[in-house]
């Protein structure tokens, strides 16, 4: 499947879970800032995925979040620690990490969840199969 | 007042489908000022009455253990009034389930004609992504939804108790 074609299906899949429009469903658009997603929205998401894709997708792998930050070796000061980094990097390879690790504040995790990082992780378990 | 929006279930499949009905009755007060001179089911009862439909079929599918809570209101699309004296039919289906939540698609009929279109989500809130801690015991299923299903025969029939109130 294309890229292309993978991120069709991904825009119904965030239009039918999130109400939004397609047009406001963009590469760059973030899940929870622009799309306006909420918690119980990631796991609809999640759901909706497998069945677009026929595929089963542990929700530790596309949104892991949650264990990271009650870690104190991990987090410290509201921020993350190179060992945090590192971490989430070998969590979310499916994410863009340039600019957060500018500036590693736990805050600003949701913003690495956009419409691309989701493209990213159905690309990459298409085509390893 | 019991906040029962169902009044029995006809048919029960276990984590697959169920089918309930509610009768509408003049009885019901709320129906007199909702609205005076027309009194319509409310449709946000409607939804009730189907989240208590597919939330039991959803919680007895894990045998009572989830405390399942009604988190999403996927869609709700309604076609036409519901008036005292109807007799409503909800179907509701599980379309996944995991250990976290639990979505189920539904229709309310009226006879034969559509009355509700209406997808859920269900959160199980003992595994709630944020870590929060809740009371043991399951405040969710209470006897007055465990009764329900006294009377349906359950395709895959377990012996022993049920819930918080053991078998009759």
């Amino acid at each position: 499947m294309s890229r292309d074609e993978i991120f069709q299906k991904v825009q119904g899949v965030l239009v039918d879970a999130l109400g939004v429009d397609d047009d406001e469903v963009t590469a760059d658009a973030t899940l929870m800032g622009d799309l306006g997603a909420e918690s119980i929205d990631f796991l609809d998401i999640v759901f909706r995925l497998e069945k677009a894709f026929g595929m089963k997708v542990p929700r530790e792998e596309l949104f892991p979040v949650e264990s990271l930050l009650n870690d104190p070796q991990l987090v410290s000061n509201g921020r993350l620690t190179d060992q945090g980094l590192a971490e989430l990097r070998q969590r979310v390879p499916h994410t863009d990490l340039t600019e957060f690790q500018k500036n590693p504040d736990i805050n600003k995790l949701a913003d690495l969840f956009t419409v691309n990082a989701i493209v990213n992780y159905v690309d990459s378990r298409m085509n390893a199969a | 007042m019991r906040w029962i929006w169902i009044d029995k279930f006809i048919e029960f499949h276990s984590g697959r489908r169920a089918v309930a009905v509610k009768n509408v009755t003049l009885a019901e007060e709320h129906l007199h000022d909702h609205f005076p001179g027309f009194p319509v089911m409310p449709e946000c009862l409607m939804i009730e009455a189907m989240a208590q439909t597919a939330g039991i079929l959803v919680g007895e599918a894990k045998n009572f253990q989830e405390k399942v809570i009604l988190a999403k209101i996927g869609k709700a699309v309604f076609f036409d009034y519901v008036t005292p004296g109807d007799s409503i039919r909800l179907e509701a289906q599980i379309e996944t389930i995991s250990p976290e939540a639990a979505s189920t698609s539904g229709r309310i009929t009226r006879g034969d004609q559509l009355i509700a279109e209406i997808e859920l989500m269900f959160s199980h809130i003992d595994q709630n992504l944020a870590g929060k801690k809740f009371p043991e015991e399951n405040f969710v299923f209470t006897g007055a939804f465990t009764s329900l299903l006294r009377d349906v025969v359950l395709e895959s029939s377990q012996p022993g108790a049920r819930g918080t109130e053991s078998a009759p």
